[in-house]
């Protein structure tokens, strides 16, 4: 798989997700002035603060240059994954549903979280089941990062859906959509991460942490999973994203 | 030059100067300075630009050392970091704007601050802050915490530099005049290194980033060299505001410059903005500029020819190219949307000239009207300094705290009170408004450790197994400490951070520091001075630590007296291999609690005795001993140096150094990080009272875990002593004999209940 990574004024996480997805892939930088996509066979949109993110998150992003190549490849099913800026692009893009408005609390927050992956049957989630093979230290049972409240994930109970240690970090992102458009969202599986239990810090509606389109090959999650790859800066539960889309690129998820 | 009045003595006086500068400056002219000299002037020779109180004292300092590439003198210093790479890195205060406006003076700080460091060449990777405020139930103290840490987040988060550490400390003497110190590390290949002399006449000058405006005129003198009056809102004109998107794209601006061997000297545009980049680059490289402010991209069209060379607006860089680059350096800044202009040339003149419309040709400038001409060494070199005139208090300083302990408080409720005093408290509120994760580099996050650890490569994964170096930083000092003995409470902090180093494994490679302090003038404030760079000096020797760098921050001081004298330290240390990263946090229960190191607990200027209301020791009066413990620098040394061979040894579990609130608290700090219990018995003969071996505070003290003959190994080299076992879920301690009541048992929740208290003054 060759994984083509956006670069706009103000990204931050550009190089993070290019080292993150060079783990499972070939991984190479696309400039926000390109109009073109050279052929990769999938597209990160990272996180930062694209053109200052002073209007709203990720509205003037979205008209850069290259995201229409981005909408067209996105239409053609090609994988887009956004994270957390570029999640907010791609629903400014009209790509994904549902808005992300200021966090509840108003403040900046960079906090490890546990995701619950309601939808383990997607081209970004397919790899992240534990009975799926996962690469090392991916899914469950992966060990906690060190933090300062010493709080530890015990075993999880059997068949209830995988959990994931990632870390978040924003001020703009709690997911909003009308009720009826979460319920059709809910009833196509469109919702496929949710905060667990007691880990939401955003108030995203019903907990909402990563959301695809109807198609499914288009998904936005706010939290780092390109921040949870290495055991050593705390996690590698996050891979199993990286993972889950190569395998889908190459058909055999 | 074309001037109808010139401005005169009592201007001078209104822009600072004294009236002995201001005569020394016409003598050294053989004229009156003009308005746009005068202006010009009054920046250069304030206190901020020009260290008149403190240079003589900084000339004291060591800058030589093993690791050392490049000491003061450039915009950061740098030490080798091994394979060809160096760390750039530095501290510097944004006191004065951010008690003004602690939102945009903590923004700006951070902002300058990494200019600093890309200015040398290096990519900045981390950011780390030292604040203080007054005592967090005033609803202002409150105000400027939340003004000061949004604005660092602010800026650090939106450019891509993690925030790992920091500190901060709550003390009444701060109330008026709160610190907000902003340290960046950098790393670059040592053959990126930049150095800002400008050099070549015949050369060009190039200002790039952001357009010049009215904000932060004169920010130099009118804040940064004066007395903050109640009410600084009408400076609040004074203050620069931070563009932090520009900011990001202005690093990368210059980094690909400097990548791609474009420009000859590199230098950022703080405080004094063009006058005092410009006065610095010629100075260094003994050369002179010619300036032409039509040249100059303006965000406002009517601004004074003074208003150009003295304006503070942010994210301005300042370069010197070959005639035959500078279409390939606009290029680069096109590149990045931001703007660029040949803006003067260097001349062999040795003056900075300050011209209006001149034409440029084959790397002179002709023509025009003469605004300025002032000779470099007159701007840089002839500021005069000052002798202080110290003088030991004889009275106290500062006014005792009251108590917020009750008597008859039992050591569970002391220790409770301790954990939930904002000076101890966890700092999680505060760090998780910052993106620590950024470059994929952190290995020990804040909090998990005494020091943050970074990778100096960033992880790539791919099954390497060789060992992964690492940097280690912790910033640090106790200001309440240092008001009790400067000199011996200056080498306390310098000896945490070497500690705080030693938990993680790291050995020290450099220091930089930032003096906070008073009014020089005042001998009672000139004695801390130079009782605390002595201390800052003995200790740098003693550690051979280099002092790369750093900051003077003087007249912190409002109606209600001075700071407490605040030296801050930031120490950089390598780590051979960050999988061998220490952690503080208890981690397997069975595991044996060890003491480590010459650790002698008293209750003079600890936290317990702030708590309870008890007043600073007055500073030493001969023959009686210092109020702070003495310890002797080989047995620090020794004991640091069995910490950071037995963290890196990897056989120990976990390591704290003990600090505020003594071994109580750390035991506690241990067990949550670890989220485990603990059952401890202290022995008698590290301190005679109970609660001094409970709360009592001094230098050299380390609590390990682990397996009983790793750290019995440690014994060999400084003392060890075996206190407990790790496990459960209360902390249990026993200081004194039976029957003593010095006894402490409390539970996990207990424990996390008071430690996590900051939550609550966030709102």
């Amino acid at each position: 798989m060759r994984c083509g990574v956006l670069r706009f004024p103000g990204s931050c996480d550009e190089n993070d997700a290019l080292l993150a997805a060079g783990r499972v892939a070939d991984a190479e930088i696309v400039s926000y002035r390109e109009r073109d996509l050279h052929g990769v066979d999938a597209v990160i949109v990272p996180g930062g603060f694209s053109y200052g993110d002073y209007l709203r998150a990720g509205a003037i992003a979205r008209f850069a240059p290259i995201m229409e190549a981005v909408i067209a490849f996105a239409r053609e099913g090609g994988l887009v994954l956004g994270i957390c800026n570029g999640f907010q692009v791609l629903c400014e893009a009209r790509l994904l549903p549902g808005a992300l408005l200021p966090n509840a609390g108003r403040r900046f927050v960079c906090r490890q979280v546990r995701l619950d992956v309601v939808n383990p049957h997607t081209p970004f989630t397919a790899a992240c089941a534990p009975e799926a093979g996962s690469p090392p230290g991916a899914g469950a049972g992966a060990r906690e990062p060190e933090s300062a409240s010493g709080a530890t994930l015990g075993a999880k109970p059997p068949h209830t859906p995988p959990t994931l240690s990632i870390p978040a970090k924003h001020s703009w992102g709690r997911f909003y959509a009308p009720e009826e458009t979460l319920r059709e969202m809910a009833g196509s599986g469109q919702i496929v991460l949710r905060y667990a239990e007691g880990q939401s810090f955003n108030g995203s509606v019903g907990g909402v942490a990563g959301v695809s389109n109807r198609a499914g090959n288009v998904f936005g999650l706010m939290p780092h999973p390109e921040h949870a790859v290495d055991e050593l800066t705390g996690s590698a539960d996050g891979l199993c994203i990286f993972e889950s889309m190569r395998r889908a690129a190459q058909g055999d998820g | 030059m074309a001037e109808a009045a010139l401005p005169g003595l009592a201007d001078a006086l209104a822009l600072g100067l004294r009236e002995s500068e201001y005569r020394l400056i016409c003598e050294r002219l053989g004229r009156a300075p003009n308005t746009v000299e005068l202006a010009m002037l009054s920046l250069m020779w304030s206190e901020h630009c020009a260290y008149k109180h403190s240079k003589r004292l900084l000339k004291t300092l060591p800058t030589e050392g093993e690791h050392l590439v490049m000491g003061p003198g450039e915009n950061a210093g740098a030490v080798d970091i091994g394979d060809g790479l160096i760390c750039a890195f530095k501290v510097e205060s944004h006191n004065h704007p951010s008690a003004v406006e602690p939102f945009q003076g903590a923004a700006t700080g951070v902002g300058g601050i990494l200019r600093d460091i890309f200015a040398v060449g290096a990519r900045p990777v981390a950011v780390l802050d030292s604040l203080r405020f007054g005592e967090p139930d005033a609803p202002r103290a409150r105000y400027l915490l939340d003004g000061a840490v949004s604005g660092i987040g602010h800026y650090g988060n939106s450019v891509g530099v993690p925030t790992i550490g920091g500190e901060v400390y709550f003390e009444g003497p701060y109330a008026d005049s709160c610190l907000v110190n902003a340290m960046a590390l950098g790393i670059a290949p040592r053959s990126r290194l930049m150095s800002s002399a400008a050099a070549g006449p015949g050369n060009l000058l190039v200002l790039f980033g952001a357009t010049t405006g009215r904000d932060g005129i004169g920010g130099a003198s009118v804040l940064a060299s004066a007395e903050l009056d109640l009410g600084g809102e009408g400076k609040r004109p004074s203050v620069q505001v931070g563009d932090p998107f520009e900011g990001k794209k202005l690093m990368e601006c210059s980094l690909q410059l400097l990548d791609e061997r474009l420009v000859l000297s590199l230098q950022d545009l703080g405080a004094a903005g063009l006058t005092s980049s410009a006065s610095e680059m010629a100075s260094k490289g003994g050369v002179g500029l010619e300036i032409d402010l039509v040249r100059v991209p303006l965000r406002e069209a009517d601004m004074e020819p003074f208003e150009i060379m003295v304006s503070e607006s942010q994210e301005r860089m300042l370069c010197v190219v070959a005639p035959e680059r500078l279409p390939a350096v606009l290029a680069v800044c096109e590149s990045w949307e931001i703007e660029g202009a040949a803006i003067g040339v260097v001349t062999d003149s040795g003056h900075v000239r300050v011209l209006r419309g001149a034409t440029l040709r084959e790397g002179t400038l002709e023509g025009g009207s003469l605004l300025a001409d002032l000779p470099v060494g007159l701007l840089v070199d002839d500021v005069p300094t000052y002798g202080l005139d110290p003088q030991r208090p004889q009275r106290p300083l500062y006014p005792d705290a009251p108590a917020t302990l009750a008597a008859d408080a039992s050591p569970e409720q002391m220790l409770l009170a301790l954990l939930a005093s904002p000076n101890i408290a966890s700092r999680e509120p505060l760090f998780e408004q910052y993106d620590s994760l950024v470059q994929s580099r952190t290995v020990r996050r804040p909090g998990a450790a005494d020091a943050a650890v970074l990778a100096i490569e960033p992880l790539r994964g791919g099954g390497a197994t060789a060992p992964l170096p690492g940097l280690a930083v912790s910033i640090d000092c106790n200001g309440r400490r240092v008001a009790a003995d400067p000199y011996r409470g200056t080498i306390e902090a310098v000896l945490e951070c070497a500690a705080n180093l030693a938990c993680v494994g790291a050995e020290p490679l450099g220091l930089t520091n930032n003096l906070n302090f008073g009014n020089p003038e005042k001998p009672q404030i000139a004695w801390q001075l130079e009782e605390a760079v002595r201390g800052l000096g003995d200790a740098c020797r003693a550690l051979s630590v280099p002092v790369v760098g750093g900051n003077v921050s003087l007249y912190n001081e409002g109606p209600a007296g001075p700071i407490y004298p605040t030296p801050v330290i930031g120490m950089v240390g390598r780590l051979p291999d960050v999988a061998r990263a220490g952690r503080l946090g208890f981690a397997a229960s069975g595991d044996t609690v060890a003491l480590v190191g010459p650790f002698s607990p008293s209750p003079v200027a600890s936290e317990l005795a702030k708590l309870q209301g008890r007043p600073l020791p007055l500073p030493h009066l001969p023959p009686h001993p210092r109020p702070l413990p003495h310890l002797d620098f080989p047995d620090a040394m020794a004991a640091i140096r069995a910490v950071r061979e037995a963290v890196r040894s990897g056989e120990i579990s976990s390591a704290h150094d003990i600090a505020e609130g003594g071994l109580a608290v750390a035991l506690a700090e241990c067990c949550l990080a670890g989220g485990v219990g603990a059952t401890v018995a202290i022995p008698a003969e590290i301190a005679e009272d109970p609660l001094a071996r409970l709360f009592g505070e001094a230098p050299g003290g380390f609590l390990l875990s682990g397996p009983a003959d790793a750290l019995q190994r440690l014994a060999e080299h400084t003392p060890l002593r075996t206190i407990g076992t790790v496990g459960g879920a209360t902390l249990a301690i026993e200081a004194g004999g039976a029957g003593s009541g010095a006894r402490i048992e409390l539970a996990l929740s207990e424990l996390a209940g008071a430690h996590g208290m900051l939550a609550g003054l966030l709102g």
